[in-house]
């Protein structure tokens, strides 16, 4: 699953990369989820309202 | 205290009637805790799986709780996605009940998960099947997939958690609950793709198993038919499924909690799955029975003996099959209450015989000569997990209908007067 464990291997193999990359665009889209939610809490709990407004995600990045 | 935790505008039991009312379940909760306690003590000989059956009552109950959860992923797209870009009129109806398949999916994917733990019967080796991963496994991908997708969901639940009362009067909580609603949208898409591909993939996993004729399938590149049957099924029946518990919820709380387009919506979309599903599924069957099972050197009824006679094959695709698809389908049928709840207890009874037929019927099937037709019946442990599963879906489910705003057409379907006016913000999330 990581590069540091023994089976990991960096030759070209489509399924390995198939399936951890997948695993891992998966992984990066929930972090980046999260951590949109906590900066964006971040910034209106410390008062910077402007920077806030401007990263406020409108449609379509939201589908809403 | 409790009063304080119960949404604005809306009226709950007295705490002393829901403790006592939740005594049941917690009973259930506890006849699992012993079971998984020996489980883990004495070892899986505490159930009545084998060598032959090495896949039991829980793989049927993981199996089944999976696919109907599938109602929070399909809802979920259904109402962010496709709701929001193509379909923008019917999105309002699936908002009433996106909360509750929220919290369904939650309950079923958690409580597969917690079973799956007891059925390795190794638990502390878990993480081997991340660490060591073998990519090149249905199962690998399915582990991923489930794990994953618990993760969103709890993303999902935790906007609705935070909209508490209580909760929601700091500041941190409120904010950080309202935008993690405002990018949900995202984690719809991704809950979306991972279901897809693990709802196919426990399919596949039985399709692939070539020296299983009865389960065996060929299919599409890697993909075995069962891969698209399983997830065609699934998003057939986790909507009725849906549809059924809010339908409990309706009885045992005898309060109309979603309007009654909410519920034809529901069946509408149900029925027409489950009517494409039984017409792929039928073309399935014959294929397999006059494809897989002749060059097996079988015959059709070598695979139903008793036990497990012909009887599943008529109940599966027959009975809990097409007729629920013609109820769900027909208009003057699901507009009536009983026929519409009645059709989707039946799709979701098929959906559970068809998991529990790939589960059990696979694997009693005998493959060399000198085996013999198996039969299998669950140990007091085995039951015992499935109940307690059940008691702490239900637990769940009523502390999250007590506690938080789950319904947000409740306050409007059933006005509460406070000083003289109604009341009708119960705190639902609302849009920023």
């Amino acid at each position: 699953m990581f590069p540091f464990v023994f089976e990991w291997s960096w030759a070209w193999d489509a399924g390995r990369i198939v399936f951890m990359g997948l695993l891992y665009m998966v992984l990066g889209a929930m972090g980046l989820g999260l951590l949109y939610a906590f900066v964006m809490t971040w910034l209106k709990l410390t008062g910077r309202e402007e920077l806030y407004e401007r990263l406020w995600l409108r449609f379509p990045f939201t589908l809403w | 205290m409790d009063l304080a935790l119960i949404p604005n505008g809306v009226q709950r039991c007295s705490l002393k009637t829901f403790v006592l009312w939740s005594l049941l379940w917690l009973a259930l909760i506890a006849w699992g805790v012993v079971s998984a306690f020996l489980v883990f003590w004495k070892g899986l000989n505490q159930t009545n799986m084998n060598h032959y059956f090495a896949f039991g009552l829980w793989i049927v109950f993981d199996l089944s709780l999976i696919a109907l959860g599938a109602g929070a992923f399909f809802t979920g797209f259904l109402t962010h996605i496709v709701g929001a870009v193509f379909i923008y009129s019917f999105r309002e109806n699936l908002r009433a009940i996106i909360n509750a398949a929220v919290v369904i999916g939650f309950i079923c994917y958690s409580a597969a998960i917690a079973m799956l733990g007891v059925d390795i019967g190794q638990p502390l080796r878990a993480w081997f099947i991340f660490w060591h991963a073998n990519v090149h496994s249905m199962l690998t991908e399915v582990t991923f997939c489930i794990s994953a997708y618990l993760g969103v969901l709890t993303i999902e639940y935790l906007p609705l958690i935070l909209s508490n009362r209580k909760l929601k009067q700091l500041p941190e909580f409120d904010i950080f609950g309202d935008t993690l609603h405002h990018v949900v949208a995202l984690f719809a898409a991704v809950g979306t793709f991972l279901s897809f591909f693990h709802q196919g993939s426990l399919g596949g996993m039985f399709g692939v198993l070539f020296g299983r004729p009865f389960a065996f399938r060929e299919g599409f590149f890697i993909w075995p038919w069962t891969f698209f049957l399983f997830i065609h099924s699934s998003i057939a029946a986790g909507p009725c499924f849906t549809l059924l518990c809010i339908w409990v919820t309706q009885k045992a709380t005898g309060k109309q909690l979603v309007r009654k387009a909410t519920f034809t919506l529901l069946a509408k979309i149900s029925g027409w799955l489950l009517a494409t599903y039984m017409i792929v599924k039928i073309a399935d069957t014959i294929a397999w029975a006059y494809g897989v099972v002749p060059r097996a050197g079988l015959s059709f009824m070598d695979f139903y003996q008793a036990p497990y006679g012909v009887w599943l094959i008529i109940a599966e695709i027959g009975i809990f099959g097409v007729i629920p698809a013609i109820i769900l389908i027909t208009p003057k049928f699901r507009e009536r209450d009983n026929l519409l709840v009645i059709g989707a207890l039946m799709n979701v009874i098929g959906l559970v015989i068809n998991r529990f037929v790939f589960s059990i019927q696979t694997l009693a099937v005998p493959v060399m000569p000198f085996d013999q037709f198996m039969t299998y019946f669950p140990s007091w442990q085995e039951w015992g997990i499935g109940f307690g599963v059940i008691g702490y879906g239900i637990l769940i489910f009523a502390l999250s209908y007590r506690y938080l705003p789950l319904f947000p057409q409740e306050p409007a379907l059933n006005p509460v007067e406070v000083l003289g006016g109604v009341v009708t913000d119960s705190g639902a999330i609302k849009r920023s």
